[in-house]
């Protein structure tokens, strides 16, 4: 799917929310790390979730591409809606999911293969039917990191810094042309400049993508996104616009969070 | 008013003499193993210079009839290197597609509870003594290979494939198992994130990355199924043999070595020293075979962090 058909999509539905929860609790062998979770995703916008460790706040985005499916044990109940399509449906294929949503995790994650390869992967197992070396060539663009590996494509990935590897990573999540970006604390294994150049690339990619980052980084949340969840013990808390929830929130635990009095 | 300052105790009073001890002796017992491999080398070599002194190398290596031990003799070693081949490539097709595959199926389909059954299982065939693979094959293997091709010998080169096949397939399939588990779990999870299906993500990401320690899995396996002895004489008898049929009886290098050294030849003759002649090429053999090994995994493996 082109990025001209998913503009044309959004003007078609009268959906503003691409990924929608409704009362979301996952339990890993009967322990409940999620609670009856609500809230929406808005479309084309920076959706974070916030909240101390073991909050919930992993979990949760990794119910969103079915990633929770290779954990033994577990149990979601509640409904995810992805474009109005539930996806834990029983006729639903978790790996058709998977490619609408694109995934960038806590550490960098490349595979020992040449930097071309970690990008055309995806796209190849896939069947994309244009030319891979132009897909590859524009996400590593997308990635802003193009400049930096364009005359070493045939490298490993494995030379590259921690701060490329992880543009890598969001290169190669990219490639699939996804609708939704899922970010799971993507910048806590990197230096603050890796991280900042990280947190631009997320700006420029919001016009065209939907991102949803799990961070505990209050003031990358603040920084980067349009709306943020607070979780605590696998409780939504608060969910608001950042700007109102990180200067006005309107529960006081979300203010004991935000205003560093704990987590 | 001065504290009195007592400097504290550095020196012990006494040498830590065991400690020298230990790594003496923990040094001897690594020594043991080089001075053995040394030792082999030397008798090895001493042997097969006063074969070679009477037997021209070209006629050992190029020599297409191996008669030792009747006149008129003749020491061509291609049968039994041909026996050997023959052994070691069967029993290669058989080991590395199904060890492999078995492997793939432990480390990345099974549940914990199979695992738990099937991998015990598989460590058991492998402590089962080669003899009794020998017997499997002569009272199992060739009689069912009777319904297939009527014609075959008692003693024949496929049964003997197949039952050494057998025997180093657990080698293959917990070693490989090994090398697939210590995959970091992370590669896997990018890559079901990028949409693709299990058998994509285990043979496009994992395997690969695993590929060092297969490919390790296979040479040991191969090196076992080159040395192994007593289940191919049960199994392909003691005729050498350079027939492309694979069901007419041959005879391994190992196979001959063993004849040799039980029969009644008188040490020192020409006859006796076959066997150092044999057992040096086959010690070549191997150690070629090691150093191609190195090569190739130093040259095409993926390193994973």
């Amino acid at each position: 799917m082109s990025s001209q058909s998913i503009n044309a999509e959004t003007v078609t539905t009268e959906l503003d929310n691409i990924l929608e929860m409704e009362n979301v609790s996952v339990a890993y062998a009967g322990n409940y790390a999620v609670k009856n979770v609500s809230f929406n995703v808005a479309r084309n916008a920076i959706t974070s979730i916030i909240g101390p460790s073991g909050c919930g706040k992993s979990t949760l985005l990794r119910c969103l591409n079915r990633m929770n499916d290779f954990i033994l044990d577990v149990s979601i109940e509640g409904k995810i809606r992805f474009e109005g399509q539930d996806i834990y449906a029983r006729e639903v294929d978790a790996v058709e999911v998977r490619h609408h949503m694109g995934m960038v995790f806590q550490k960098p994650n490349p595979f020992p293969k040449s930097i071309f390869k970690n990008v055309a992967w995806g796209p190849t197992v896939n069947r994309y039917q244009g030319s891979i070396t132009e897909l590859v060539e524009r996400s590593l663009k997308q990635a802003s990191l193009w400049d930096e590996v364009k005359d070493r494509l045939n490298d490993s990935a494995l030379g590259l810094s921690g701060g490329q590897q992880q543009r890598l990573c969001i290169a190669r999540a990219l490639a699939m042309e996804p609708n939704v970006l899922l970010m799971d604390e993507p910048c806590s294994a990197l230096d603050p400049i890796s991280t900042a150049h990280i947190e631009d690339l997320m700006f420029d990619l919001k016009s065209r993508y939907t991102i949803v980052i799990v961070t505990h980084n209050m003031q990358q949340a603040s920084r980067v996104s349009d709306y943020t969840a607070f979780m605590e013990m696998g409780n939504l808390i608060e969910f608001d616009e950042s700007e109102r929830l990180f200067t006005r929130p309107s529960n006081q635990r979300t203010e004991d969070y935000v205003s560093g009095r704990f987590g | 008013m001065s504290r009195a300052r007592h400097l504290p105790s550095i020196t012990n009073g006494q040498v830590r003499w065991h400690e020298s001890l230990i790594q003496g002796g923990l040094g001897f017992c690594a020594l043991i193993s080089i001075i053995t491999t040394a030792t082999i080398i030397f008798i090895l070599t001493r042997e097969s210079v006063g074969f070679f002194q009477v037997i021209p190398v070209k006629d050992f290596l190029f020599g297409t009839s191996w008669v030792p031990m009747f006149e008129p003799s003749s020491f061509g070693v291609l049968p039994l290197l041909w026996g050997t081949l023959v052994i070691t490539v069967g029993a290669a097709l058989i080991c590395i597609p199904i060890g492999l595959a078995s492997a793939i199926y432990l480390s990345e389909y099974a549940s914990a509870k199979q695992r738990s059954i099937i991998k015990p299982v598989l460590e058991l065939l492998a402590g089962i003594p080669t003899v009794v693979y020998g017997y499997f094959a002569l009272t199992f293997v060739t009689p069912a290979l009777q319904y297939l091709f009527p014609d075959i010998q008692v003693f024949n080169a496929l049964s003997g494939s197949i039952v050494v096949g057998i025997m180093v397939l657990p080698m293959v399939a917990t070693l490989s198992d090994n090398a697939l588990r210590a995959v970091p779990d992370s590669l896997r999870q990018g890559a079901y994130a990028l949409g693709a299906t299990s058998y994509e993500v285990t043979t496009q990401v994992v395997v690969p990355a695993g590929l060092s320690g297969i490919i390790a899995s296979f040479l040991l396996a191969i090196s076992r199924a080159i040395g192994e002895t007593m289940a191919v004489t049960l199994a392909a008898g003691a005729t050498p043999n350079l027939s492309f049929t694979f069901l007419e009886s041959i005879q391994t290098m190992t196979a001959y070595i063993v004849q040799v050294s039980m029969g009644d030849t008188p040490a020192g003759g020409v006859a006796y020293q076959t066997m150092f002649a044999v057992a040096g090429l086959l010690f070549v053999i191997t150690l070629l075979l090691n150093v191609i090994a190195t090569f190739i995994l130093k040259r095409y493996r993926e390193v994973y962090q």
